[in-house]
């Protein structure tokens, strides 16, 4: 167990991409924290660079307060999961979990006896003398999983480790993950790009894009309290609605967009018109695509009603939606940033044509 | 409405010339056939013709004056096989062939190894590598025999230069030469003469020392065999640095992270990893080594005294020169169950190669 830091961390590649620039990151012990961010945002740089697989273009790595950016990968006790596995595809699946024990010089005795308590974790004992190639996805997953854990690493990396799999099956897995890391309380980091993956596991969730960390937060704080536009549109399915005022870019929830006549009268609220142009019925949602006026033009908005609201809504037919102010969220028009509440003109939505 | 009414989609309504032949690439069966073609007359015509027509000479007692095919039965057989030089053929291609192909899939993986690595000007020595397989092999003997030559061997005045073989005045100086050091340890055998080439230079007499690497049987064996090993070292080095590069980036990694040092990396991971591919480059090497014909008849022509012969070339100066056919044949049958078994093991391993 260790604490993970990384301070001004960048990497250039060759090719003038900066991946990562300038990370600041604090893991704290036992930690599970997720780094979250669309394809080529930088995560699978930033977690190579603190597994030691990556050389580091600038920047510091600690781990338990010990500087490891200079260290090879086997001088900082950890271990990692691959998306593709990386499975020694010549080699059983008790060799493959025994390998790091082997490279540790133990003997067979204890060896066989982590192997077994390793495989008894995952529930694969029965296929130990298998080879990776006669095991099923989720099989080779819980045996890469073993192998990361066989030799008690101090801190556990994970890059995308389950989108190899079908949608049952991560669901599933991603349970285990969760709750077998809290059973252990390893330091993990685990990458993804699924947010709903990153909402669910993360103890904390560092947002990152085009190499940039946007915020570190817990889910509640980055779904409450989104740092900037580009967080508030990542997170939640659907995401935040954002709207291009003259003074700033307002946003909001779907499930804060609601029918005028469910809000309480007095509490204080935006009203929009909305022309609806698409119902759909998600069981316990109901999800209502639509076009409220705004600076720019017409812009797409989304409503999520809980299917317990009954009120009609008819495609084609303009209604009155609004939103609490208490919900509503100010960006700066130019940095995206987050800002205090300001006023705006709400003159485009009460002369609208939509 | 009936069918018939219903409006005609207008693509279709023109009626369209049937053009079957259109499609006739379509048909898997009869596009394969049309590719394979070539290849079958191909194969039909200078493989299974002359390896018919050979098993039937070996049967007969043709010669190439003679070139009707009068049954003998295995009398030609019995007469190949008693002859001393063909037993020595046999053995010796057995032993290049084996001796080359240890060392070039030893250090094949070496250089294929050392070649994986990220260095400046790797692409130059890349090529460099390649070049003797580029080389035609006639033109590459010929420049061995140039660099073996017993008189004006390049190598022998390295040799000379840095001291190993002797260049003196006169015959009486002994100065321990190369030669010395190998019959020493044993490489070369103890009654070899070293040869001691003199000439007048003025009024003194210069005598060089030179290694006769062609005339000595032990050298010219080793010669043969260098010659086969830089031969084949390129496409093999190549077969392997391909197998090495597609072992995928995530295991190197993986390695990296389970804290396996670099020597049990190689034996416990790579190695078992390339080991399909190398068995192929290998089992190719043998073949090729096995039936080559050019690098004796240009080197040594199966010298001294045939300690080098070889099937290919023995079977060409009975069966050609010396004119007898039948004898040239079955001489030539007998790489055949050889080649049978190579072929059958590389192919099963390519059917099985394990994709991961
Ligand atoms: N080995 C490399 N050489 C050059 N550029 C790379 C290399 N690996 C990644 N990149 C670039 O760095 C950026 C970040 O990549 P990556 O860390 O893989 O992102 P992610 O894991 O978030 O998808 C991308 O623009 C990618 O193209
Ligand atoms: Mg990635």
């Amino acid at each position: 167990m260790s604490t993970v830091e990384t301070v001004a961390l960048v990497k250039h590649y060759d090719n003038d991409v900066i991946a990562v620039n300038s990370i600041d990151l604090h893991i704290k012990e036992g930690e599970f924290l997720v780094l979250l961010g669309p394809s080529g945002s930088g995560k699978t740089t930033l977690l190579r660079m603190i597994a030691g697989l990556e050389k580091v273009t600038s920047g510091k790595i600690y781990m338990g307060g010990r500087d490891v950016t200079h260290l090879p990968p086997r001088a900082r006790n950890l271990s990692m999961v691959f998306q593709s596995y990386a499975l020694y595809p010549h080699m059983s699946v008790f060799g493959n979990i025994a390998f790091p024990l082997k490279a540790k010089g133990l003997p067979y005795q204890e060896r066989k006896k982590k192997v077994e308590w390793a495989a008894s974790l995952f529930g694969i004992e029965q296929y130990l003398q298998r080879k990776p190639r006669q095991l099923s996805g989720g099989q080779r997953q819980r045996v890469a999983l073993a192998r990361a854990l066989v030799h008690e690493p101090s801190v556990f990396l994970l890059d995308e480790p389950l989108s190899n799999l079908d949608a049952q099956l991560r669901a599933s897995a991603r349970d285990e993950i969760k709750q077998f890391q809290r059973r252990i309380a390893t330091t993990t980091i685990y990458v993804t790009h699924d947010q709903v993956e990153a909402m669910g596991m993360g103890d904390r969730i560092a947002v990152m894009n085009h190499g940039n960390m946007h915020q570190i937060g817990t889910p509640q704080e980055l779904y409450r309290e989104p740092a900037d536009t580009f967080v508030a549109t990542f997170l939640g399915s659907p995401p935040m609605n954002l709207l291009n005022q003259k003074e700033c870019i307002i946003g909001f929830h779907p499930e804060h967009f609601l029918p005028k006549d469910i809000i309480h009268e007095e509490s204080p609220r935006f009203e929009f018109p909305f022309r609806v142009t698409r119902v759909e019925y998600l069981g316990a949602d109901r999800f209502v695509y639509g076009i409220v006026p705004s600076e720019s033009g017409h812009t797409r908005v989304i409503s999520k009603i809980p299917s317990l609201v009954t009120v009609p809504l008819e495609t084609d037919q303009l209604y009155t939606f609004a939103v609490l102010k208490e919900d509503m969220k100010y960006f700066d028009k130019k940095t995206g940033k987050r800002i205090d509440p300001i006023p705006f003109s709400m003159a485009v939505f009460e002369h609208a044509e939509v | 409405m009936s069918v018939a009414e219903q409006p005609k989609n207008p693509t279709t309504s023109a009626p369209k010339k049937e053009r079957t032949w259109e499609y006739a690439l379509d048909n898997e069966r009869l596009l394969g056939m049309t590719l394979l073609l070539p290849a079958v007359i191909y194969i039909i015509l200078l493989v299974a013709v002359p390896f018919f027509l050979a098993i039937a000479y070996s049967f007969s007692d043709a010669t190439i004056g003679d070139q009707s095919l009068d049954f003998v039965g295995l009398e030609t057989y019995e007469r190949v096989i008693k002859n001393p030089t063909f037993q020595t053929a046999l053995y010796n291609n057995f032993r290049f062939t084996i001796i080359a192909q240890v060392l070039v899939t030893t250090l094949s993986i070496i250089l294929a190894l050392i070649l994986a690595q990220d260095f400046r000007g790797k692409w130059l020595f890349r090529f460099l590598i390649l070049l003797p397989w580029v080389t035609p092999i006639a033109l590459g003997s010929v420049g061995w025999l140039y660099m073996l030559d017993t008189l004006y061997s390049p190598i022998d005045y390295v040799l000379r230069e840095v001291g190993f073989l002797a260049n003196v005045e006169g015959k009486g100086e002994f100065v321990r030469s190369l030669t010395n050091i190998l019959q020493d340890i044993g490489i070369v055998e103890k009654d070899t003469a070293l040869k001691l080439n003199c000439e007048m230079r003025g009024t003194r007499e210069i005598c060089f020392f030179n290694m006769q690497w062609l005339a000595q049987p032990d050298t010219a064996l080793y010669s043969v065999i260098a010659v086969h090993v830089w031969r084949m070292l390129p496409l093999s080095t190549i077969i392997i640095l391909a197998g090495l590069t597609a072992i995928p980036k995530d295991i190197k990694d993986a390695v990296a992270i389970d804290g396996v040092g670099p020597i049990r990396e190689f034996f416990e991971v790579t190695l078992p990893l390339i080991a399909p591919i190398t068995g192929i480059a290998t089992l190719f090497g043998l073949i090729y080594t096995f039936t080559d014909v050019i690098v004796v008849a240009i080197l040594t022509k199966g010298n001294p005294a045939n300690e080098t012969q070889v099937l290919p070339y023995w079977a060409y100066l009975k069966g050609i020169q010396g004119t007898n056919l039948s004898e040239g044949a079955a001489i030539a049958l007998f790489m055949f169950p050889f080649l049978l078994v190579v072929a059958v093991i590389t192919l099963t391993l390519i059917s099985r190669r394990e994709v991961t």
